[in-house]
């Protein structure tokens, strides 16, 4: 693989809690190329959001801290970048859409000026520029009568309509990597397949990466290339979409997979996951998924886990699995 | 726009009413015979019944209501016992001097309270945000007749740079106007920068907690522009609240700097009617602040919507 767009390396999150700093996210690393178009999948309290959050630096700098890992992006670490040089990649060469449309929009200003700053901002436009410019992009997230919804409030708009809307912004300036952060889960289930066929078709007009970050299976089988499974705050497997599904290595990925329902078989082969994921100040021995782990041995419950290879495309964070599959495969 | 400005208006009678009302109840709760308490404690039987007729006193009360009623909405509010003119030429005499220590004092708190709230609320649990909130807390909480005499001290007394009392009408030049109102505008304004920097500070750590900041910033905005356009436009409802809030309390509670200061204003006025059990006067002052408390709130509506769009809309 040629130099990725965006390379995150050992990355750890820690938030201030009131007996010291815990770790929200430890050792996350992973790749996005160009055109690629990575999902990361987790229950909540995974670390996906606050991995997400880290690349634009979004996190209260009073409260949280990210003491090791690099975030590379063309050659700069965006961990270490300050001031001007991260206003001028946020919005313009890595934008970000957000869960809940409902809170995302200022509600005081209107649709034209959220969007049309953007373009003030990043492209230098005038006043008169940005507000052409914005009715395209109105129109290009297909929303009709884009000339007159331009001047509306963010209250007169419905839930699907505010997020074609935040998409519009983050796309307003052609960014290189769109990280859309469960930018379906506060949607209606049609007007979710709606946005997410948008979004499809934008990045490949506009060749742009993507990291989708979801806790939807179903969402990552339709549109993710490559899958970063997490867990309490740690990257458990990486595989590309279809090998993931058909050969999960990491226990968790297995037991996410069967908790998703099947239109062919009963309902009785639902299953889910024991247990619950563990909160950040938890301090679990081992490998962190070993309580809930039907396979967990001994040896699972000594040493944290590192990631292990299988493949040069699919590794996972379970030696025991790895190294099973491994003398299988030979 | 000019429809919620009349809604506004229509919902302002029935309150101006009660106002009037209560206003006329005033003279009806006092101890003792009204007529008794107004001719004074040595008065004939015959001036008292003379101030009873003259009040209308011995008239059935539904009546008395009516008459008060009829009597306001022709602009009669009735006259001073000890100032010798009606009251609403006194009151008219005295409100330009609360009206302009009132502005005044309002155009030096709102721009500093909002930004000293504002740089607090940025700059939260770091040294700034102590810093202002300590400079709040010893403004909403050192009594203002102590800094007004401190102040009278150090810049009438010692440096000579305003007079030291007394009041200067506009109509005599801007100049003079500003060097008699400047130090108790500042005195009193001292009260509302703390409170209103704190309002403000709350209003703007509420915003800057919203989702759609978050987005500001994932845009690329300045700080800059993060807080004084997206959120700071969000805090608006809340700092005109208590700007409308600030300028009732000076135009009805500046007795002590009217006092400190010997400015003829209201306050002051009010006090001096109590004092010599001047009801009609009080009355009368009791129903034009009120009427000023209904307007300024009415002025404050209209900020809302033009704050607000989700207001405007409703």
């Amino acid at each position: 693989m040629a130099e990725p767009l965006l390379s995150i390396r050992n990355l750890q999150v820690q938030f201030r809690a009131e007996a010291g700093w815990v770790t929200a996210v430890d050792d996350v690393s992973l790749e996005v190329g160009e055109r690629d178009c990575v999902g990361i999948v987790g229950e909540s309290g995974s670390g996906k959001s606050v991995t997400a959050l880290s690349i634009l630096k979004l996190h209260d700098p009073a409260t949280t801290r990210m003491p090791c890992g690099t975030i590379q992006y063309q050659g700069a670490d965006l961990l270490r970048a300050g001031g001007a040089a991260l206003r001028r990649i946020r919005g313009g060469e890595i934008a970000m859409i957000f869960q809940d449309p409902m809170s995302s929009l200022n509600p005081v200003l209107t649709i034209a000026d959220q969007i049309g700053e953007t373009l003030r901002r990043h492209q230098g436009l005038t006043e008169a520029a940005a507000r052409k410019r914005v009715v395209e992009l109105l129109a290009l997230v297909r929303i009709s009568d884009a000339a007159r919804r331009a001047d509306d409030y963010p209250h007169r708009l419905s839930g699907g309509m505010r997020q074609r809307v935040m998409i519009a912004m983050a796309i307003a300036c052609r960014p290189r990597l769109l990280i859309a952060d469960e930018p379906t889960t506060a949607l209606d289930v049609t007007v979710q397949a709606q946005v997410l066929e948008l979004l499809r078709e934008l990045r490949r007009e506009l060749g742009m990466s993507v990291i989708l970050i979801t806790h939807d299976l179903g969402v990552i089988a339709e549109f993710a290339e490559r899958v970063v499974v997490m867990y309490a705050g740690r990257v458990v497997e990486q595989a590309p979409v279809d090998d993931l599904f058909r050969r999960p290595v990491h226990p968790y990925t297995m037991g996410l997979i069967d908790a998703v329902p099947k239109l062919d078989g009963d309902a009785a082969r639902l299953t889910m996951i024991p247990g619950r994921i563990p909160g950040p100040q938890e301090d679990i021995p081992g490998c962190r998924f070993n309580p809930r782990c039907a396979l967990a041995q001994a040896s699972c419950r000594v040493a944290p886990p590192s990631m292990l290879a299988l493949n040069a495309l699919q590794s996972a964070r379970c030696p025991p699995r790895v190294a099973a599959l491994g003398a299988q495969h030979g | 726009m000019i429809r919620i400005i009349a809604v506004k208006l229509l919902q302002a009678v029935p309150v101006i009413l009660i106002i009037s009302i209560l206003a006329f109840l005033l003279l009806s709760l006092l101890p003792g015979d009204p007529a008794v308490i107004i001719a004074g404690e040595q008065a004939s039987p015959a001036a008292i019944a003379h101030v009873r007729e003259q009040l209308g006193l011995d008239r059935p009360y539904v009546e008395q209501i009516a008459i008060w009623l009829f009597n306001l909405a022709h602009g009669n509010f009735g006259a001073s016992l000890i100032l010798n003119q009606s009251v609403l030429s006194a009151v008219g005499e005295r409100l330009p001097v609360t009206l302009s220590l009132a502005a005044l004092s309002l155009s030096f708190t709102i721009p500093t309270g909002v930004f000293l709230g504002s740089l607090a609320a940025c700059y939260r649990r770091r040294w700034i945000d102590a810093a202002v909130m300590t400079i709040a807390l010893l403004g909403v909480s050192v009594p203002a007749f102590w800094v007004a005499i401190l102040g009278v001290v150090l810049f009438s007394v010692r440096l000579g740079w305003v007079p030291s009392s007394g009041f200067v009408p506009l109509s005599k030049g801007i100049g003079p106007w500003f060097a008699s109102m400047v130090l108790p505008a500042l005195i009193l304004s001292l009260f509302q920068i703390g409170f209103l920097a704190r309002m403000t500070r709350a209003a703007m750590l509420d915003v800057l907690s919203q989702d759609y900041i978050r987005t500001a910033r994932a845009k690329g905005m300045s700080e800059w522009q993060t807080v004084g356009k997206h959120a700071l436009r969000n805090a608006l409802i809340m700092i005109i609240t208590t700007a409308g809030i600030l300028l009732s309390a000076a135009i009805g509670g500046s007795v002590i700097i009217e006092q400190v200061f010997a400015l003829p204003g209201i306050g002051r006025m009010v006090v001096q009617a109590i004092m010599a059990r001047d009801y009609p006067l009080v009355q009368g002052t009791m129903l034009i602040l009120g009427f000023a408390f209904v307007i300024i709130n009415l002025f404050a509506d209209v900020l809302y919507s033009l704050a607000d769009p989700r207001v405007r809309h409703e």
